[in-house]
């Protein structure tokens, strides 16, 4: 962890470094345009100071992002007519606010898909005929797109009358759903024939094995499928919302941002995402660590 | 089935089915002595007498009658009950015809909880059932879903049956290969070329700095788990309306995944083979073609098959934020805006065939190239 | 039987090697002032308790590590220079083949490396399979053969080029005895027919006095040469004279240094 610090800050440098070279080329066109109208020649100087500072930038420079950011969060809720500091409620032109629409969405669905994921994994793995007849197409599910379903289940479940977090959460569930229960059947699969032999020679019930062995077990399959999981949980809010005409929600500000050409709204609410996804993942890693490290499982 | 010659115990095919054998035994009884009393849309007479055979031939299976022909009586009896509800189903289903749906319900699955507790000893036998199990599964839903609908009443705009969708597919077969040349060939495979071409060299490069390689591997998975889904709008806005921006939120979906698996395959090989080759005084080129590509080999194929669903959804999602008048996202957009949802449910239908397939010839070509990985010798 | 002292210029002369690993617990002396001299056509055992630095001396041989100071020869060359000069073969613990290729590809790897022609690669791999008495297996992938097999393959391999010095570490350490006594002969016919030169390093008294010309004893905290055995054992040797006297002899003497440098603790 450590030693991997240095690194990953060189690294990280690097893609910040080009991002801003980037920026020069990206966005040089219009500025010798405009320029040009202007009947003004633009020192290289000029030219690099322009791109690195447009309204609406091809390439916004990542000085522009993060000052979006913080505007759309801090600043909005704290000094903005509708935010949180004036009316008491999350402005509903902040990323706070967005962010958390989606993140509601996401933690419901994940909690529900995960939930449903470990029920059938367990029902998988104790009973055969399950096995054999269930698991196939829990397999093959994953090797299909099956987000292109979204829109689909928001506009019919729209036409009859369930609207809001209910339509976002169930893709989200649906997407989280699939990596669990393979992980899990794989998880609860994981003691080898000499554990289960010993629990044998004990008299012991399906259920204590399950408890006693299965289920400990299972728990780094867990947690490293529940962090595929809540990745395309977020994906699946972020996409479930699309369709519904951009309302609420970070992928709301995506497809506004489109609408509209505001660039650096795009790259900011894109950037809220990624945030999101890392917190989310980071708290399950967090997770994991604790509990692991409790079992003695970690290394 | 008919090479099922060996004696079997009995015992264990009875008790796998038998909670629902009982229960396809009740409700089939009761649908048979309600359906006089139910006006219109009684399950029909051959319905209930496949019922009946299909119970009896079970029952009988646990008792006297040899495995072969019960397993064959049953699964008449039930294919009977299943093709005459299917042709029966109309709204308002009376109560006689849910009971005897849910009687053919309980009785496929009593028949496939049979077949998986056969002790099969010829290996030709159990891979026909592993194929068996799940396509009867499969079978079951898709009838659910069809005599659900039908007999329910469902609006189309709601849920198609079908038979609706197959036949929507079979005439719509002109715009589907359209959409599926922009969305799937140009946009997918385009995307997934540059993209996991451009890892696979990278990674390579990567690999001979051991300084990049810390650096790059904790933000390679960290860019992993991101929704880079997002920058859709973006690629949209520098590469235009066309395919080339599809391609370009491929390359981006898929680079990373895959260099974090080229990287940490490029590492699998062993401490001793390494110091095997240095002892041989190996050239690194000959080292890395010699031994430590072959050794990546299973990593790399496992990032090939993540990167071809990933490419899959990239270059669908991505036409949710502007595509030409064509492409298998753009249709299921638009479908869905005008309430057409068996066209919706053919896109998604080549969807999930291509993206099946393009899994798939990724599976077979790492079933031939990695035979000596433990993980393939087993099977 | 005098001759086992080193006539013609030694294969191996190490003068006050040294060598320390630093670790986070403090330095480590995997090897402390050792001095020795290994002449061409012996076989010379290491054998020592895990951490004796039986394995790392063997490792410096092969240049896979580097002493922290003292001085080192392989063939009257720095062990790099020995190691571009493809001077030995090394066989280690595991058989190590590769799994993706047959057995006669696995012989054949470092020939392709070295860069023998065609034809040269086909008859030294029939060859040394031959030797190994593994001809009929060529087509065969290591996975498909038994472990003794398997370690039978990775000594054909190391025997494939011109290498005259064997570099040998514990090869049938994880076999069972009954398979391990038989490669045990085999490897003394093998060293018989080639007339090379061995290092072999074991942690068995009885495989070790049977092979050996020259056993050194080594113990550990920190890694050195406790003993250095010359063996009145004749050159030809049948399995069954474990059971003569002189064996016996030789066995209680290595038994006696290997006790005498745990007594340090």
């Amino acid at each position: 962890m450590r030693q991997s610090f240095f690194p990953v800050l060189t690294v990280v440098a690097v893609i910040v470094a080009l991002w801003y070279a980037a920026c020069v080329p990206m966005n040089g066109q219009w500025a010798r345009d405009q320029a040009q109208r202007a009947g003004v020649e633009l020192s290289f100087g000029e030219l690099v100071a322009d791109t690195l500072s447009q309204q609406r930038p091809r390439l916004p420079a990542p000085h522009q992002v993060a000052v979006e950011l913080w505007n759309s969060t801090i600043v909005e809720e704290a000094t903005g007519r509708r935010g949180l500091w004036n009316t008491g409620s999350l402005s509903n032109r902040s990323l706070i606010y967005h962010g958390w629409i989606t993140l509601s969405a996401t933690l419901l669905g994940f909690a529900i898909g995960t939930g449903l994921g470990i029920v059938l994994a367990i029902g998988i793995v104790h009973n055969r005929a399950m096995d054999q007849s269930v698991m196939p197409w829990a397999i093959a599910s994953q090797t299909i797109p099956i987000l292109a379903i979204a829109p689909m289940i928001i506009v019919v479940m729209n036409a009859i009358g369930i609207t809001g977090l209910i339509p976002k959460a169930i893709i989200s569930a649906y997407l989280s759903f699939f990596p669990v229960v393979v992980g899990m059947v794989k998880g609860l699969r994981a003691p080898d024939g000499m554990q289960l032999d010993l629990l044998k020679t004990y008299n012991a019930t399906r259920a204590e094995t399950f408890a006693k062995l299965r289920w400990p077990s299972s728990m780094p399959y867990l947690f490293a499928s529940l962090k595929v999981g809540i990745a395309a949980a977020i994906v699946g809010a972020i996409v479930a919302e699309l369709p519904t005409g951009a309302v609420a929600g970070l992928g709301a500000r995506l497809l506004s941002g489109s609408y509209y050409g505001q660039t650096i709204q795009i790259w900011s609410a894109l950037f809220a995402a990624a945030i999101l996804a890392a917190s989310l993942v980071a708290l399950i890693g967090l997770a994991q660590r604790i509990t692991l490290g409790r079992m003695g499982m970690d290394r | 089935m008919s090479s099922t010659s060996a004696p079997l115990p009995a015992t264990p095919q009875v008790r796998a089915g038998r909670m629902q054998f009982w229960g396809m035994a009740l409700c089939t009884l009761l649908a048979a002595a309600l359906a006089p009393a139910a006006a219109g849309t009684a399950p029909p007479f051959t319905a209930i007498s496949g019922l009946i055979l299909a119970a009896v031939a079970a029952f009988m299976g646990s008792r006297r009658l040899p495995l072969a022909p019960a397993l064959a009586l049953a699964g008449a009896g039930l294919i009977l009950a299943m093709a005459s509800l299917v042709l029966a189903a109309a709204p308002p289903a009376s109560a006689p015809f849910w009971l005897a749906m849910a009687a053919t319900w309980l009785g496929l699955w009593m028949y496939v909880a049979w077949l998986a507790d056969l002790n099969l000893r010829a290996p030709a036998l159990a891979r026909a059932r592993s194929l068996a199990t799940p396509a009867i599964f499969g079978a079951t839903l898709l009838w659910l879903w069809e005599v659900g609908v039908s007999a329910g009443g469902v609006a189309r705009v709601i849920l198609p049956a079908p038979s609706v969708i197959a036949e929507r597919f079979a005439r719509s077969t002109d715009i589907l290969w359209i959409d599926f040349v922009q969305t799937i060939v140009k946009g997918a495979f385009s995307g997934f070329a540059i993209g996991v071409g451009a890892a696979l060299v990278f990674a390579v490069f990567v690999d001979r700095s051991p300084f990049l390689k810390r650096g790059l591997l904790p933000v390679g998975n960290f860019v992993a788990a991101l929704p880079i889904i997002g920058t859709a709008p973006i690629m949209v806005m520098w590469f235009g309306f066309d395919w080339p921006s599809k391609a370009a939120v491929v390359v981006a979906m898929v680079f990373f995944p895959m260099l974090v698996n080229t990287v940490q395959g490029l590492a699998a090989s062993g401490a001793m083979q390494r110091d095997l080759m240095r002892t041989w005084s190996a050239s690194y080129w000959q080292s890395l073609w010699h031994l430590r590509l072959p050794a990546a080999m299973p990593f790399i194929f496992n990032g090939l098959k993540i990167c071809s669903t990933l490419a899959m959804i990239g270059a669908i999602v991505a036409e949710f934020f502007g595509s030409p008048t064509r492409g298998m996202g753009f249709r299921i957009s638009t479908e869905v805006g005008r309430l057409q949802l068996d066209m919706v449910w053919a896109e998604i239908t080549v969807a999930a065939i291509a993206g099946s397939a393009f899994y798939g010839l990724w599976a077979v070509l790492e079933k031939r190239v990695t035979f000596w990985h433990p993980s393939q010798r087993g099977r | 039987m005098k001759d086992t002292q080193p006539s013609s210029a030694p294969v191996i002369e190490a003068r006050d090697l040294n060598l320390t690993f630093e670790t986070a617990d403090g330095p480590i002396h995997a090897l402390r002032d050792v001095n020795l001299t290994v002449g061409r056509g012996d076989f010379v055992s290491f054998i020592g308790p895990s951490g004796c630095g039986k394995t790392t001396f063997l490792r410096v041989i092969a240049d896979l590590e580097q002493p922290s100071s003292g001085e080192i020869e392989v063939n009257g060359m720095t062990p790099d220079a020995a190691r571009r000069a493809r001077a030995y073969g090394y066989v280690f613990q595991a058989a190590g083949l590769y799994p993706w290729r047959t057995i006669a590809g696995n012989v054949k790897l470092p020939l392709e490396i070295m860069g023998y022609s065609r034809a040269e690669q086909e008859k030294r791999v029939a060859q040394v399979l031959e030797l190994v008495e593994l001809s009929g297996f060529e087509k065969k992938f290591p996975w498909q053969l038994s472990g003794g097999m398997q370690q039978r393959a990775s000594i054909a391999r190391a025997l494939a080029f011109d290498a005259e010095l064997l570099l040998m570490d514990e090869p049938f350490g994880a076999l069972d005895e009954i398979v391990r006594d038989r490669l045990n002969e085999e490897l003394l016919r093998l060293w018989a027919r080639t007339q090379k030169t061995i290092c072999f390093v074991t942690h068995s008294i009885p495989e070790a006095v049977y092979l050996s010309t020259r056993i050194v004893v080594m113990s550990p905290r920190p890694g050195r040469i406790t003993d250095v055995i010359e063996s009145p054992l004749p050159r030809e040797r049948p399995l069954d004279i474990r059971d003569t006297p002189e064996f016996i002899e030789v066995a209680h003497r290595v038994r006696e240094g290997l006790r005498e440098g745990h007594g340090d603790d």
